[in-house]
């Protein structure tokens, strides 16, 4: 597959690493924001591929994992309503509730189910005018103008019977929120990739002054995460900060404009609370008011139902990067991906996922396997 | 969430709503996408996709920055690369 | 005697509570289906101590029982796939497929197999006509005549248009000892062909999900295959097995964990398609855990691993066989894979549900 073979190749990767090992002089930690990017580390091995010196934290760039506990239970009351089809990501269905999930919904009898994009969702309520369509719009600023375009199309079309349950989140009132924090250790930040591509990256430059912090945007791939990461200790060993775009196959300063002004159209900023971690102000997307009628939490009017954490579940400290999943005392025993605690164990993104699909608490995992001979 | 996939476009029209709309091939596999946001992409030229929407258009000259790095730590013969046990062709 | 021992059964079952939580699990999920780490635990945590034998504890795909000395392979599957017609089969000539496969995983040349089908009122009888050709088309193929069968209607919206089970019987020749648990350090491990075909064929048609592809179904009878790998190893193939629920991850998994071996693959030895890789891109799948219904995987000794290898890439079905790893004696009970660019993870079972009902 082309722009995707090339990146995972084996010879470049281990390029990567030696300049990685040959430039490292002293301890440093990085953190990559986005949840892809860290099963990217863990699922090709380059976590254990990296010099000792490197630390590398898992941020909380999982939209899945840091939607509020509150707003599964308002989806969960939304998708039991008779009529109502409930649509959704494939991962936010098995997100724990207070006392159930959206699969629970199902297998009661409710009608969910799962779509790849929105204009599906959009396109379900108009084939079915009967029913009440809700999306469960999840994301961060990438997710954001496709969940905007369905929004707008709705309205184009009158479409009456469809909603949006929001949940949406940004990236940089995170990050500023991690560097803010008084025992904070990230020297570095590899940002998202895909966030950027909508948003650009003109937004973290006065983040990397404030904070005199390198932030390298930084692709999905095994090797782009290595060129990322070699970029990240190149700025930091030369005491350089700033942004650098290591991406720049898919992303611009500026990002792009025409889902920006989609996105200017259809939400607003509005203060929003991250499962874990508590209200960031300014973290998060609405509607805005002309599209406010497609809001699913005013249509359905869901009471603000009170919500329980589980009281073990530690995903504010993972999400964080406070805590790495294995060290988390539940994880894998009373956790695990079948019988989550918390989100960060069922959302494809989730680190303590992907320490659990990868086997991240094995200590005897070999680092070195011989390639299969001919 | 952020699952972002380069495919290559294949068709370009516009929907009744005056969108630009399309198909893009992932190795072979097609789907519809929205192209709302590349509006002057090219068939033959290659997209980000995330959710049914693309998202960029991949630059293909910036594409290669990273194996030109590569390539000037060769050429400096800086580094010093463990191989593996069996050299794979 | 009979009486005695279902007596001591329903004494031992009476009194006992349900083994699975109720607070966890007060009802079937569809992940107890789904062939990953909560169907085994269902299977190991109800049906095993239930029905209590030595011959059920072996798990493998059929059993074997001795009767008479002979040794018979007896399989069982059933088949919920939905959509009933898909690209490549249909649930008839899956549910033919999947079952004389499961036959020739025990090491055993099929002999017959049954047919009992769960009808939904109001399924149309032009469907029932195909899927019974269907059936009838495959079998013939496989060699394998449907014997015996059953058939049952159940109201409207109790069953998904048709549900299948079919039942086969097998022999299984001198010289071939099939199992599991023989699986042993230095063993070569095989993959007859390229993986993740099935499930992303279902999946191309599946609504919310449709893509367009030229991708079908690889559901094909594997026998003619196995014949030939047992032909060059003899009873130096120790185990066989057809990953389908779970993919090939769930079958590496099910044989590390049986046997007490680790198991190493390469991930650029497993064959994929280029097609079969873009659609797991976009789906954010990963192919060692999406179905296949004509891929068999073996695990023989070194000395014979080339031959078999022949022998398979000799059948039409196996033209893309492959060398994929090896059982070692390190991480007992676990799969370690070597990734793309050379580091290391390890290969879980399948949690919950990837797909649903594919098979």
């Amino acid at each position: 597959m082309k722009f995707v073979d090339e990146y995972r190749g084996e010879a470049e990767a281990r390029k990567l690493v030696a300049a990685i090992g040959d430039l490292v002089t002293q301890p440093w930690t990085l953190m990559e924001i986005c949840g892809g990017q860290t099963h990217t580390l863990i699922k090709s091995g380059i976590d254990r591929l990296l010099p000792p010196e490197l630390t590398m934290v898992h941020g909380p760039g999982c939209p899945v994992c840091v939607t509020p506990i509150e707003l599964i239970d308002r989806a969960i009351e939304i998708a039991r309503r008779p009529g109502v089809t409930f649509t959704s990501f494939g991962d936010m269905l098995r997100v724990p509730g207070s006392s159930t999930d959206l699969l629970g919904v199902k297998s009661e009898g409710g009608d969910v189910r799962i779509v790849y994009s929105p204009l599906d969702a959009l396109a379900l309520a108009r084939k079915h005018p009967d029913r009440e369509v809700v999306f469960f719009a999840v994301g961060f600023e990438t997710t954001a103008p496709a969940n905007a375009m369905a929004v707008w199309q709705a309205e184009q079309l009158e479409v009456e019977n469809f909603s949006i349950l929001c949940s949406h989140v940004l990236v940089p009132p995170a990050m500023e929120a991690i560097l803010g924090a008084p025992d904070n250790q990230v020297q570095g930040f590899l940002a998202a990739g895909h966030v950027c591509t909508v948003m650009g990256y003109w937004e973290y430059e006065p983040i990397a002054e404030r904070y005199r912090v390198p932030i390298v945007v930084t692709g999905f791939e095994p090797l782009d995460l290595l060129h990322g990461t070699y970029m990240a200790l190149r700025a930091l060993e030369e005491g350089r900060w700033g942004v650098e775009n290591q991406y720049a196959r898919s992303v611009s300063r500026d990002g792009n404009t025409p889902a920006q002004d989609l996105l200017k159209d259809v939400f607003r900023v509005t203060d929003r609370p991250w499962r874990g971690i508590g209200s960031i102000p300014h973290s998060g997307f609405e509607l805005s008011p002309r599209f406010a009628g497609f809001d699913a939490a005013h249509r359905f009017d869901v009471d603000t139902i009170t919500a329980q954490e589980s009281p073990e579940c530690i995903a504010g400290e993972i999400l964080k990067g406070r805590t790495k999943p294995h060290e988390c005392p539940a994880f894998g025993t009373r956790c695990t991906p079948d019988h989550p605690l918390g989100a960060p164990m069922v959302s494809s993104e989730g680190a303590c996922a992907a320490y659990y699909a990868y086997g991240r608490y094995e200590e005897s995992v070999p680092v070195d396997i011989e390639p299969v001979r001919d | 969430m952020c699952l972002g996939v380069p495919g290559q476009v294949v068709e370009v029209r516009e929907d009744p709503l005056g969108m630009t709309m399309g198909v893009v091939s992932f190795a072979g596999i097609t789907k519809e996408v929205c192209l709302a946001y590349t509006p002057d992409v090219q068939v033959g030229e290659y997209v980000i996709v995330h959710v049914g929407f693309a998202i960029s258009k991949v630059d293909e000259d910036e594409a290669r920055r990273v194996f030109e790095l590569l390539e000037s730590m060769d050429d400096l013969g800086e580094l010093d690369v463990p191989q593996p046990a069996s050299e794979e062709g | 005697m009979g009486d005695e021992r279902s007596n001591e059964l329903g004494r031992r079952l009476t009194g006992l509570s349900c083994p699975i939580s109720l607070t966890d699990y007060p009802s079937v999920q569809l992940a107890h289906g789904g062939g990953g780490r909560m169907s085994q635990m269902l299977i190991d945590a109800m049906f095993v101590p239930a029905f209590d034998n030595p011959v059920l504890e072996l798990l493998h795909d059929g059993a074997i029982l001795g009767v008479e000395g002979a040794r018979l392979a007896f399989s069982t599957d059933s088949f919920v796939v939905h959509p009933l017609f898909f690209p490549g089969g249909d649930i008839g000539s899956l549910a033919i497929h999947g079952t004389v496969n499961d036959v020739a995983m025990c090491g055993a040349r099929p002999i017959a197999i049954s047919a009992g089908l769960i009808l939904e009122e109001g399924f149309p009888m032009e469907d029932l006509w195909r899927v019974t050709r269907s059936m009838e088309d495959a079998a013939r193929a496989a060699g394998v005549p449907v014997v015996t069968g059953d058939t049952k209607v159940v109201d409207r919206g109790k069953a998904d248009g048709v549900f299948v089970n079919t039942t086969g019987l097998g022999l299984i020749p001198d010289g071939i000892e099939i199992s599991p648990k023989r699986a042993e350090p230095g063993d070569v491990v095989l993959v007859s062909g390229a993986v993740a075909v099935h499930g992303i064929a279902i999946m191309s048609v599946r609504e919310g999900l449709e893509f367009e592809t030229r991708i079908e179904s690889d559901t094909a009878c594997l026998y003619p295959l196995v014949a030939a790998a047992l032909e060059a190893g003899g009873e130096a193939v120790h185990v066989l097995r057809d990953p389908t629920r779970g993919g090939v991850a769930s079958a590496l998994n099910e044989i590390a964990r049986s046997a007490s071996v680790g198991i190493r693959v390469d991930q650029r030895r497993i064959p994929v398609w280029e097609e079969v890789r873009g659609a797991c891109e976009i789906l954010g799948l990963d192919p060692l855990y999406v179905a296949n219904e004509g891929k068999c995987i073996a695990v023989v000794e070194k000395r014979i691993a080339d031959a078999v290898l022949d022998a398979m890439r000799s059948d039409p079905l196996g033209a893309e066989a492959a060398v994929i790893g090896e059982v070692v004696e390190d991480h007992p009970g676990t799969v370690l894979l070597r990734s793309e660019i050379g580091g290391t993870r390890v290969v879980e079972m399948l949690s919950g549900e990837q797909l649903p009902r594919i098979c």
